[in-house]
């Protein structure tokens, strides 16, 4: 879930009012939100590098607030406020719209070179746009949330932001050789070429995450203007040249990725969130872009959608009995205009640019309810009459002819530690590093363990498959056989499974084994099958787990008895 | 030493004597009680072999009050048949004599006198017998001569039912040592159940009463087909990154995925359907195939709703799981690679949020949590989603305590699920509540290898809806 972090004195002057704390986590709670911290600047550089470092930097009181993970629209100050305005109607939700330019569209023009690579690009223009110093850090911080966030790190799409009163279009999106790349990137004083910037990257903690995008590609990407000035080289770094400051007043953004959909909702997001500081408020210069097949479409697309939600459903869904016009009104205070058409049982609902998280009436049905509020339904009890049932592992018998010992382990490929690199096999291992962890015990342990093992098997549909092991160990002055084998007869008396040669029976009978002495093993047979052995441990493994004392085992498969 | 005095005495007694000593005997000289010779002894004995001791079991008897004025004037029999004259006495003036009534009866059983009762004023008793040996009176006269042992144990236990004879030092003459009552007892031999089977144990018995049957979960390795594609969860989403799940290297991929609802769900992502815009991306088979370790049993869930839906017609089910999932997060005190998912679901025709809601009402009821608050959340394959938070009354605040919602029409419909049977559905950690009932700060003393035996020895049973006890006070390094 993303955090984000918001200056409170700020969001409370754009709400036009203030909260106390826990007024504040309470309109959080019931809209969808969570308030995670409240801290400063300070606060956290001083626990992160200590109070030292912390010294000048600034106490003004951060709320960070957790956000749904696909609430794009509410990832930065200007989205949070417009849209807790809207939930207590103090505003309407405001209305985007693309508007040609005055003089000729800027125009963004993908070569075929990008196919391979990264193939589609979106772009718009903020005309006459007025920044602060809050709004600049809000645009900067947008940015790196969406790129966290829905862009994947970058990978489905990256997002670049330019001075265009620098900048001469028409600009090519193309894809170059990276020795063949040579400019000036943000924050360096000199032109390097792509091969030394991504050189310099991998030792920049930011930046060297995203180098494994495009780093073993013959080609890069690479956007220029009509003068050949680079723009960008997504997803990595801005050219210098373009870069926006608090002055800049028209702002060329492009948007380039692997994900037609994601670009065009992450350029949506961008240009509806800070079209507010537009000399017009909420329109947004379109800008064209021509594909390699000559196709030309114009961005950004800011489409409203409108859905056709029966009331009776969302009461259905809720559990509640509103009027149409209720939801309708519920509805418009979550972003989603509304109203009642038709025969007055059918609402009409509006899915502006910025949620398009609006994917199916389920999504509206739960805005309904939030706005409605959670905790306003009146619980009740489903009468869903059924009979309970414990587990029955029914499909048991067809797989036990499975030679359990013939199978291999499961193989984690991002294994997290050494110990961590299979899925086990057996549970002896963990009973006797339990044992190690645990030697200031008084003796003798008795450990055992019940659980699931995991081994190949190409019958089952993904290759692999789970048995129930028992498995029990006895560790003291004396290797203790006797007290592991009448385990054994004690779990089989429970087990209802006699003592003896035939069919029904179970029986033990010598074996070795490389974790057992020599002569001090036994392979058990149940109802005619081995399901596992039984024995004092080799000297050899039990130093391996250093451990200094004797100790017998019993690991059988528990599956033919469930 | 302890004993001082008395052994020390002891042992001068003992050089001095040639046979030993008895116990009782030196006791008695020295004026102290038995026991505090028998502790000199033991002491003594605990120092290695500086004495000798063996056990004697000796009784000694003497006389009851009663047994003393017998063997004085004789038994009561014998002076019923001396008061009888040779013309015999009415047995109603017989009975008035003072050893009349025990007396009779003895002297006739042992046929020394007999009853008439002929006569005209009433039965009269007459000797039968010119004499006779009170050996009665003789035995216990033995007894006052110390010649106890002479007697035969069927003399003895017949002079003791007659209560004239009692076992010297019996158990009623002696003081006893009081017990320690704060001392602690010896702890029977016994297993114990680790924190989270009982734990465990407790959820499914709360799932059961409510109706809901287990569902199979017995697979730790899952497609990514059952673990994501087929909850709707886009091919894109994060949890779906090697920093997130664990893949597998070997096997690397299912061999096997049912076809024709792979091409519903690769359609619905890609294109939508259902009444769904859908991801609009491109979904790739290959992606669906990648193994790895399940990060939710609602992967299980999954395939059960599949098997459900397959059967028509359909039948309403509510079913629960309790198990392993695996997760790629960063290791803390509270975090581990893998843990137990706890799940429930429920499948109907026009289900609600409020039946949600109603439901997880009864279901935190059972575990004694009764304050529930829910908040709008995000889940990938849940929509209405909401967070279950309780309050807490240690902490003072609310604190989340499970993860619900409805499943998305995206994921019922491909399944084949008619269209008007909602799933609900909820999870939680098995751990979390776990460590909080048992006032555990560091999920490593509770699972894996590391555990604290010593804790599971210690752990009470679980009762999930009494009151957890305080988190132990930290022991001084």
């Amino acid at each position: 879930m993303p955090t984000v972090s918001v200056k409170r004195d700020l969001l409370f002057q754009a709400l036009g009012r203030t909260y106390t704390d826990e007024e504040f986590d309470e309109l959080c709670f019931e809209f969808g939100l969570e308030l995670d911290e409240i801290t400063s600047e300070k606060e956290i550089i001083s626990k992160e590098q200590g109070s030292i470092k912390a010294a000048g930097a600034s106490d003004v009181v951060l709320y960070k607030i957790d956000v749904p993970a696909n609430r794009y629209d509410l990832l930065c100050l200007e989205g949070l406020v417009r849209g807790l305005q809207v939930f207590k109607e103090r505003i309407k939700a405001p209305v985007y719209k693309r508007v040609m330019p005055d003089g000729k569209i800027q125009k963004l023009i993908i070569t075929e070179e990008t196919a391979k690579i990264r193939p589609f690009a979106v772009a718009a223009v903020l005309r006459n746009i007025k920044f602060t110093k809050g709004r600049y850090d809000s645009f900067i911080e947008l940015q790196e949330k969406l790129h966290q966030n829905i862009c994947r790190k970058r990978a489905l799409v990256a997002i670049g932001t330019h001075d265009l009163d620098t900048l001469s279009g028409p600009f090519t999106y193309t894809a170059k050789r990276p020795s063949d790349i040579k400019f000036k990137p943000l924050n360096k004083t000199k032109e390097y070429t792509a091969c030394e910037l991504m050189n310099i990257y991998k030792t920049d903690n930011h930046l060297k995450q995203y180098l494994h995008i495009i780093e073993n590609k013959p080609l890069y990407p690479v956007i220029y203007d009509s003068n050949g000035v680079v723009l960008s080289m997504p997803p990595i770094i801005n050219g210098d040249h373009s870069r926006i400051t608090v002055n800049t007043r028209n702002v060329f953004i492009e948007c380039t990725g692997t994900d037609f959909t994601k670009a065009k909702i992450v350029l949506d997001i961008i240009v509806t969130m800070f079209s507010e500081y537009c000399e017009k408020q909420f329109t947004v210069e379109a800008a064209e872009v021509v594909f390699p097949n000559g196709k030309s479409y114009t961005f950004p697309e800011l489409a409203y959608r409108k859905e056709i939600v029966r009331a009776d459903l969302i009461n259905k869904k809720v559990g509640i009995r509103e009027t149409p016009e209720n939801l309708a009104k519920l509805l418009t205070r979550m972003y989603l205009k509304s109203e009642v058409i038709g025969d007055g049982n059918q609402i009409e609902i509006e899915i502006p640019p910025t949620r398009a998280d609006i994917i199916h009436a389920c999504d509206i049905v739960e805005d309904a309810a939030i706005a409605y509020g959670y905790n306003n339904i009146q619980m009740t009890l489903p009468k869903t009459y059924t009979i309970a049932n414990q587990c029955s592992q029914e499909d048991i018998a067809d797989k036990l002819g499975v030679d359990i010992s013939a199978t291999k382990a499961v193989h984690i490929s991002n294994p997290k530690t050494a110990e961590f690199q299979v899925a086990r096999t057996t549970l002896l291992p963990g009973l006797l590093k339990t044992i190690a962890a645990n030697r200031k015990m008084p003796l003798p342990l008795k450990l055992f363990e019940i659980s699931d093992i995991v081994i190949k098997d190409s019958n089952t549909d993904v290759g692999a498959k789970n048995y129930r092991h028992l498995c029990a160990v006895y560790y003291n002055k004396n290797p203790g056989f006797e007290i592991i084998h009448g385990l054994l007869d004690r779990i089989m008396q429970l087990l209802d499974v006699p003592p003896g040669e035939d069919k029904a029976g179970y029986v033990i009978r010598a074996s070795e084994g490389p974790a057992f002495f020599p002569g001090r093993c036994a392979e058990i047979f149940a109802r005619g099958q081995s399901i596992g052995k039984l024995g004092v441990l080799h000297p050899d493994v039990i130093t391996k787990f250093e451990l200094t004392m004797p100790c017998s085992s019993l690991e059988i498969n528990i599956e033919p008895f469930l | 030493m302890a004993d001082g005095p008395v052994a020390e005495l002891l042992l001068r007694r003992l050089e001095a004597s040639d046979g030993g000593l008895d116990s009782a005997d030196l006791a008695a000289e020295l004026g102290v009680e038995h026991q505090a010779v028998v502790g000199a002894v033991k002491s003594l004995q605990a120092l290695g072999k500086v004495i000798e001791a063996e056990l004697r079991s000796t009784k000694r008897w003497e006389l009851t009050s009663e047994g003393e004025e017998i063997a004085q004037e004789g038994s009561h029999e014998a002076r019923v048949f001396r008061s009888i004259p040779p013309e015999g006495l009415a047995q109603s003036e017989l009975m008035r004599l003072p050893s009349g009534k025990v007396g009779f009866s003895k002297a006739m059983s042992n046929k020394w006198i007999r009853v008439d009762k002929s006569t005209a004023d009433g039965p009269r008793v007459f000797r039968v017998v010119d004499s006779m040996e009170d050996d009665v009176q003789r035995r216990l006269q033995m007894v006052q001569w110390g010649q106890a042992e002479k007697l035969g144990e069927k003399e003895r236990s017949e002079l003791r039912k007659r209560k004239l004879l009692a076992e010297v030092g019996s158990w009623r003459d002696r003081p006893f040592k009081p017990y320690n009552f704060l001392a602690q007892g010896v702890l029977p031999d016994s297993g114990h159940l680790h924190p989270l089977l009982k734990v465990r144990s407790q959820f499914r018995q709360i799932f059961l009463e409510m109706g809901f049957t287990e569902m199979p979960t017995d697979n730790f390795i899952e497609s990514s087909f059952w673990n994501f594609d087929a909850l709707f969860q886009p091919q894109q989403h994060p949890a779906r990154d090697q920093h997130d799940t664990f893949f597998l290297r070997d096997p690397a991929e299912a061999l096997q995925l049912p076809m024709d609802y792979v091409q519903r769900v690769k359609r619905t992502h890609s294109q939508g359907g259902y009444g769904s815009q859908g991801y609009k991306y491109t979904w790739k088979l290959d992606e669906a195939r990648k193994n790895l370790l399940r990060t939710h049993t609602t992967s299980a869930s999954a395939r059960v709703l599949y098997r459900l839906a397959q059967k028509k017609p359909f039948t309403p089910a509510k079913y629960f799981s309790i198990d392993r999932v695996f997760r790629n997060e960063t290791l803390d005190a509270t975090h581990l690679a893998e843990f137990h998912q706890i799940e429930g679901v429920v499948a109907d025709h026009g289900l609600t949020l409020g039946h949600l809601m109603g439901i997880l009402r009864e279901f935190f009821s059972k575990l004694g949590i009764t304050q529930l608050r829910f908040k709008p959340a995000y889940n990938p394959y849940t929509e209405p989603s909401m967070e279950v938070f309780s309050y807490h009354p240690g902490l003072k605040k609310w604190v989340e305590v499970g993860n619900s919602g409805v499943f998305r029409p995206e994921m019922l419909l491909p399944m084949g699920l008619p269209e008007n049977v909602s799933v609900i559905a909820w999870g939680l950690s098995l751990e979390r509540p776990t460590m909080i009932k048992y006032g555990i700060n560091n999920i490593r003393e509770l699972v894996g290898h590391k555990v604290n035996l010593q804790m599971v020895y210690d752990s009470p049973l679980c009762r999930l809806d009494a009151k957890p006890r305080p988190p132990p006070t930290q022991e001084a390094a």
